[in-house]
């Protein structure tokens, strides 16, 4: 009989036992490993077999990447340092990452692509994050022009001109609105349209003569690398989200022709892979136009792109629209609210809060649809990969360039990925 | 950004359609100060732009020599790239005044999609290329071979009707580019790989072990390679081609950038002195052009021979020896007609 119980009745434990720790295999890394790797023999198996897996790639990756050559003008040169060992010759990176980068855009003037950049992220936070004061919105708001003039240079003028095309709607607008809603609307596009094309561009020349406010220009085949890829990816995300949205309300519409038209367009466009759309751009468009007919390339691409995605979007947000009971459209009817209130105020929040994944989808593919534009002679990164190949110093490198390039969208992909989480998690408020 | 653009391309378009005369495309260039030059995506040795984004190349010189002849400054080429696919609409809708990208003068070429070739700066054929352990010597000996074929080009059509004649059979893998290909056929996947013999050349050059593979003698095709512009411009097609002209008559004539300076201020010879320009004829005023235009031709990039050597010659990786390219004289091709 052990002193523990001494003092009472044999059969009867009233006191504690001290605790004892955990068995060792239900504790910490063992416990986690026994409970995610090795719960049963179909798991221990597949668990051996990643292992294996990972070991093959570490060592058919490893020495590669660990062997790395960073300071080498051409291939043959990294070949001799390496002198029949395996290794990555990330010399084209160091020699050539500007290109990859900003293109052919001049060198001395790398600091602008890089300030819109930057500016870009901040035009951008207000409408991501509901965290960044409102009134940056401002900043959103004339950023588009911004960044044109930032990118491509010339005068200043000329964007001014172009923005107060905006302040020339509105005041067509407010004064017009006295005769009616409609005729203000139709009154402000026309005044606007009128603005930009007979006198913004005599008046931005008065300007220049009197004041030239310019920076360098830099012309359109001046622009490669990832400086294309995003303005096309960027302007096409920013420009086909709205399209979308308003293509999917004309489908959804009671009038016939509207609904036809949007119908007809996103069948349409849906019908046609992107690359006969960009082969359209840059080849057929140049038939049709006047001969001298300057009309920019990299333009006519992001229309196009736009115009692929914005079908794909319109799609996305209907379905959206479709998981959404029928008792929200009689609620809004219900609380007397017009067609634009009761999109505005009821149906479209719920509809693109569950459209979020597809439309970050949408996005994501047309991203990376960017690298299509190779095969119209625009030198984005694929291009610039393929133009950096063909100089005799590296001609014959595969994966350095590949994988830096795809490191490089990865990146951006990724993170579009996770904000779009990260707003499905803000914006929850399902009742599962 | 895109409606701040769209309103530049529409007053942009809006002015050039009102300007938009039925000019020469000598006016054209030089009232616009820059030759729109198409060149190919990045091809070694032919066109590619080096580390400070400079064009470079044996057809990036001939894009140079006629800015030299017709602006006076051989930097002032705007280079296109243009793809298989988009090099004809664009030389056709006038996006570009010249395509330089080494594109085979063919029948179809030059009269069903109506281009004017300008000469012939490249004389190549096609070849194959095999790993020196097959053993085989001749591409007759490549009976059941597995070749690695660009799909969509004149190669593709050769290498049928070369099996087809020699009664042999063959196993296509088709690729789309020519890294692919590299990659294809280091990888085993085709015993043999074939296209334009230089471009075997410069491939070969890019291995790691370029002493373990051998180019076949054969050259199964004609393809003749040089600068083209659009139909209907006799004057401009002149220009392109006797621009091509002065630099393989300055080889002939051994007039090199080193010693054009020289031989510009007068020499024995009345045919240098007409190129030059430093006799009393004016051959260029015949085309619209000063009477020292050949001599900024040959000066931008030396003559056809230094022009060849600076980069597919022996001495560069590329190491293409002259063989057909060589002058008339020393028993190749390259032949220019008097300039009288």
């Amino acid at each position: 009989m052990s002193d523990t119980h001494s003092q009472t009745v044999a059969y009867v434990r009233d006191s504690m036992l001290p605790e004892k720790s955990p068995p060792s295999n239900q504790v910490g890394a063992i416990r986690w490993l026994r409970e995610n790797l090795l719960s049963g023999p179909l798991n221990i198996i597949l668990t051996i077999l990643s292992i294996l897996i990972v070991y093959v790639l570490v060592r058919a990756i490893g020495p590669w990447l660990l062997h790395s050559i960073w300071n080498a003008g051409s291939l043959s040169e990294c070949r001799e340092i390496l002198n029949g060992e395996s290794g990555a010759c990330f010399g084209v990176i160091k020699d050539r990452w500007h290109q990859l980068i900003f293109g052919f855009y001049p060198p001395e003037i790398y600091w602008r692509p890089v300030l819109t950049f930057v500016l870009m992220l901040v035009a951008i936070a207000p409408i991501l994050f509901a965290g960044v004061p409102r009134k940056m919105l401002w900043f959103s708001a004339i950023f588009p022009a911004l960044a044109f003039w930032l990118i491509w240079g010339g005068t200043i003028w000329f964007t001014i001109c172009v923005l107060l095309g905006f302040v020339v709607g509105y005041v067509a607008f407010v004064l017009l609105r006295r005769v009616s809603d409609l005729f203000a609307v139709i009154g402000a596009v026309v005044a606007t349209v009128l603005w930009w094309v007979f006198l913004s561009g005599p008046l931005s020349s008065e300007l220049a003569q009197i004041l030239p406010l310019k920076i360098q220009h830099v012309k359109s085949h001046e622009l490669g690398g990832f400086t294309v890829s995003i303005i096309i990816g960027v302007t096409g995300i920013v420009m086909s989200l709205p399209l979308g949205i308003l293509l999917c309300l004309g489908r959804q519409s009671d009038m016939p022709l509207v609904k036809w038209i949007s119908v007809g367009f996103i069948e349409f466009i849906r019908g046609v892979p992107l690359i006969t759309l960009l082969f359209t751009a840059s080849l057929l468009l140049n038939y049709f136009l006047p001969p001298g007919t300057n009309f920019d390339i990299l333009l006519r691409v992001i229309i196009m792109v736009t115009l692929f995605s914005a079908a794909y979007i319109a799609e996305v947000v209907r379905g959206g629209f479709a998981a959404l009971p029928r008792g929200q459209y009689e609620a809004a009817d219900a609380l007397g609210l017009d067609y634009w209130k009761a999109q505005r105020l009821i149906l479209l929040p719920q509809a693109l809060k569950i459209s979020i994944p597809g439309i970050v989808n949408t996005f994501i593919g047309l991203f990376k649809d960017t690298t299509l534009v190779v095969f119209i002679g625009i030198l984005d990164p694929i291009g610039l990969s393929s133009a950096i190949r063909a100089d005799s110093n590296w001609n014959g490198i595969v994966w350095e360039l590949y994988g830096f390039i795809a490191l490089c969208f990865f990146i951006f992909c990724f993170s579009m990925s996770r904000y779009s989480q990260y707003l499905e998690g803000k914006l929850k408020t399902d009742h599962r | 950004m895109k409606k701040t653009v769209f309103v530049g391309a529409l007053t942009a378009a809006a002015t050039l359609v009102a300007g938009a005369a039925s000019a020469t495309v000598l006016e054209e260039v030089q009232a616009r100060g820059v030759l729109n030059c198409g060149v190919s995506t990045g091809v070694n040795g032919f066109s590619a732009p080096d580390s400070a984004g400079e064009w470079q190349g044996f057809d990036v010189a001939i894009c140079r020599a006629v800015a030299a002849a017709v602006l006076k400054d051989p930097k002032k080429v705007k280079f296109v790239s243009t793809t298989g696919q988009t090099r004809f609409t664009a030389l056709a809708s006038g996006e570009i005044d010249l395509l330089a990208r080494n594109s085979t003068w063919t029948f179809s070429r030059d009269v069903d999609l109506k281009f004017t070739f300008a000469g012939i700066n490249y004389y190549d054929g096609q070849g194959f290329m095999i790993k020196k352990s097959m053993g085989v010597s001749s591409a007759k000996e490549l009976d059941g071979a597995t070749v690695c074929i660009q799909t969509g080009t004149t190669t593709e059509l050769n290498l049928a009707d070369y099996f087809k004649t020699n009664n042999m059979k063959y196993e296509p893998v088709p690729i789309e580019t020519n890294a692919e290909a590299q990659q294809q056929y280091l990888a085993g996947a085709c015993d043999a790989y074939t296209t334009d013999a230089s471009g075997l050349a410069a491939t070969r050059a890019t291995f790691a072990d370029p002493e373990n593979h051998i180019i076949l003698p054969e050259i199964i095709s004609k393809e003749p390679l040089g600068p083209l512009v659009a139909q209907g411009d006799d004057q401009w097609a002149d220009i392109v081609r006797w621009t091509l002209n002065a630099l393989v008559a300055a080889e002939e004539f051994g007039i090199t950038s080193a010693n054009i300076d020289e031989l510009s201020k007068g020499t024995t010879n009345p045919e240098i002195n007409r190129m030059l320009g430093s006799s009393e004829e004016d051959l260029g005023g015949m085309f619209g052009l000063d009477k020292e235009w050949s001599k900024r031709a040959i000066a931008a990039g030396g003559n056809y021979g230094e022009i060849f050597a600076a980069n597919i010659g022996e001495s560069t990786p590329i190491g293409l020896a002259r063989g057909l390219n060589a002058l008339w004289t020393q028993g190749g091709l390259q032949y220019s007609p008097p300039f009288r």
